[in-house]
């Protein structure tokens, strides 16, 4: 469903994603793990076709991002790292907006709007300005417009970043709900999400990919769990001060 | 056709616009900025143009200020319209929608050119006022008013290029009035006679002809001319490009 292969970016003298390639199959959730500056950003930006590579290619649902960019843009539900969004818009003319540029027909339109704002559980704030929403519910809307074309690959950039608990159980649970149907990518800082949430874990550290485990065999890799392991393979030495 | 997604061009037309229409709107810009320039314009043609003192029922003094009040005006509908997406980060979300890039981008020049048609459509009452005072040249104003309506596409078409090169709709105004200004007083007499008589005649024509108060001014004259209209139509599609080629280079990682 995605393949990357050999990914690179750089910028200027910096060396963002070095080489990346995986493949990530229906069904499957990877979590993306790795300390700031490691390139899971970037990476999402590209296979999200937001920022071109410099070598190597994502290949989405059979799509090429660097020679059928649209085609494997219209397979790509992708929420970016603080969910931006338009702060004058309502959650309900924010998603009218994604479904149009997803060329949504009229009837598919509304359904789709009314499915995503049930699964984002955003019922109660799609009137209100989205300037005045709180950080959880932005996010959600964030989320709901990654889902409204039910895109097979979903790119999810910190996702739950911000949320209360009970937030981020009702994303997990919509993550558990889509898993079956969809290849997701979710970047996270929080370890604790991991186990829950994904079924395979790559650690990345200066744009290479260090490690691609199940979340349990990489915990037990060390008696500190998966905390310990991410922090050694991160090779993070201001963690290893702490 | 020549490689052209046109589903692609057409979607993101159509989206860009609903999307820049629905933000004119749902703040006070598009009323603050109508009302202004309804004000603004009011104020020139009838005190400085002194309109009631000509003994005439014609526009000319009411259209002499539109390439001046568009200089600045069109840069400020149009500062917002790329420099706000990168200065929110909305621009990755756009970058990352499966519609073409210049789709986009005319979608945003057509929601501001909706704008300042609306304010065009507004200043009615004086062509109702001219009829009233005399008999008018109704097609010739027809005609002025259509390319008035052009012309400012070419300002907004500046400032969306300009918008799209930074991240502040302030700078973004700033040098948008700054081009304006240099394609505007380029037909003013004082600068095209200022540069005839320094570089020769051909040189204060051929100077002359990139501006949009010499091609206006031919419209005013209730001349359609084709060469105007190419002229208007060609700038636009340049910045048009241009602007998408600014937007692209963020794919680059150009922020």
């Amino acid at each position: 469903m995605l393949e990357l292969q050999n990914l690179k970016k750089v910028f200027e003298e910096h060396v963002a994603v070095a080489g990346l390639s995986f493949a990530l199959e229906k069904g499957e959730v990877l979590g993306f793990l790795g300390q700031n500056g490691a390139g899971k950003s970037t990476t999402m930006r590209m296979i999200a076709g937001v920022l071109e590579p410099d070598a190597g290619d994502a290949i989405v649902a059979g799509h090429s991002i660097t020679t059928e960019r649209r085609a494997a843009q219209s397979k790509i539900g992708y929420l970016p790292e603080g969910a931006p969004l338009y702060r004058d818009m309502t959650p309900l003319t924010f998603l009218r907006f994604m479904a149009d540029a997803h060329d949504l027909q009229r009837g598919d339109r509304k359904n789709a709007v009314d499915r995503v704002i049930a699964d984002a559980r955003i019922g109660d704030v799609t009137g209100q300005q989205i300037a005045s929403l709180s950080k959880g519910y932005r996010r959600r809307v964030g989320l709901a417009a990654a889902l409204i074309h039910d895109p097979p690959v979903l790119l999810l950039d910190e996702p739950t970043d911000g949320l209360d608990p009970i937030q981020k159980r009702a994303v997990r649970a919509l993550v558990a709900r889509m898993a079956p149907e969809k290849a997701i990518l979710i970047s996270t800082h929080t370890l604790d999400e991991v186990p829950a949430m994904c079924s395979r874990v790559i650690v990345v550290d200066k744009g290479r990919i260090v490690a691609d485990e199940t979340p349990d065999t990489l915990a037990k890799s060390k008696p500190g769990g998966l905390e310990e392991a991410f922090i050694d393979l991160a090779d993070s030495r201001e963690a290893q001060r702490c | 056709m020549l490689g052209v997604d046109w589903h692609g061009l057409i979607t993101g037309i159509r989206a860009a616009w609903r999307r820049e229409i629905s933000a004119y709107f749902a703040t006070p810009l598009a009323y603050v900025f109508v009302s202004i320039f309804l004000l603004v314009l009011g104020i020139f043609t009838w005190d400085l143009s002194r309109f009631f003192d000509t003994g005439a029922a014609d526009l000319g003094p009411f259209f002499y200020w539109h390439p001046w009040l568009f200089m600045l005006f069109m840069p400020a509908l149009a500062m917002r319209l790329w420099a706000e997406e990168a200065s929110q980060g909305t621009s990755e979300l756009l970058l990352s929608l499966p519609v073409s890039l210049s789709g986009l981008v005319i979608g945003k020049l057509l929601a501001a050119w909706t704008v300042a048609a609306i304010a065009l459509v507004l200043t009615f009452p004086w062509w109702i006022t001219v009829n009233i005072l005399g008999p008018a040249d109704n097609p010739a104003i027809a005609l002025t008013y259509f390319v008035s309506l052009i012309m400012a596409g070419g300002y907004l078409a500046i400032g969306a290029a300009v918008s799209a090169l930074t991240r502040s709709a302030v700078l973004a105004f700033v040098i948008g009035v700054l081009v304006a200004f240099i394609l505007t007083a380029a037909g003013w007499p004082l600068v095209s006679g200022a540069i005839a008589s320094a570089l020769g005649p051909a040189a204060g024509d051929a100077v002359a002809q990139f501006s949009f108060v010499t091609h206006f001014e031919t419209a005013q004259r209730g001349v359609l001319e084709l060469r105007g209209l190419f002229f208007f139509f060609g700038f636009i599609a340049l910045c048009v490009a241009l602007n998408t080629l600014f937007i692209s280079h963020r794919r680059g990682g150009a922020q």
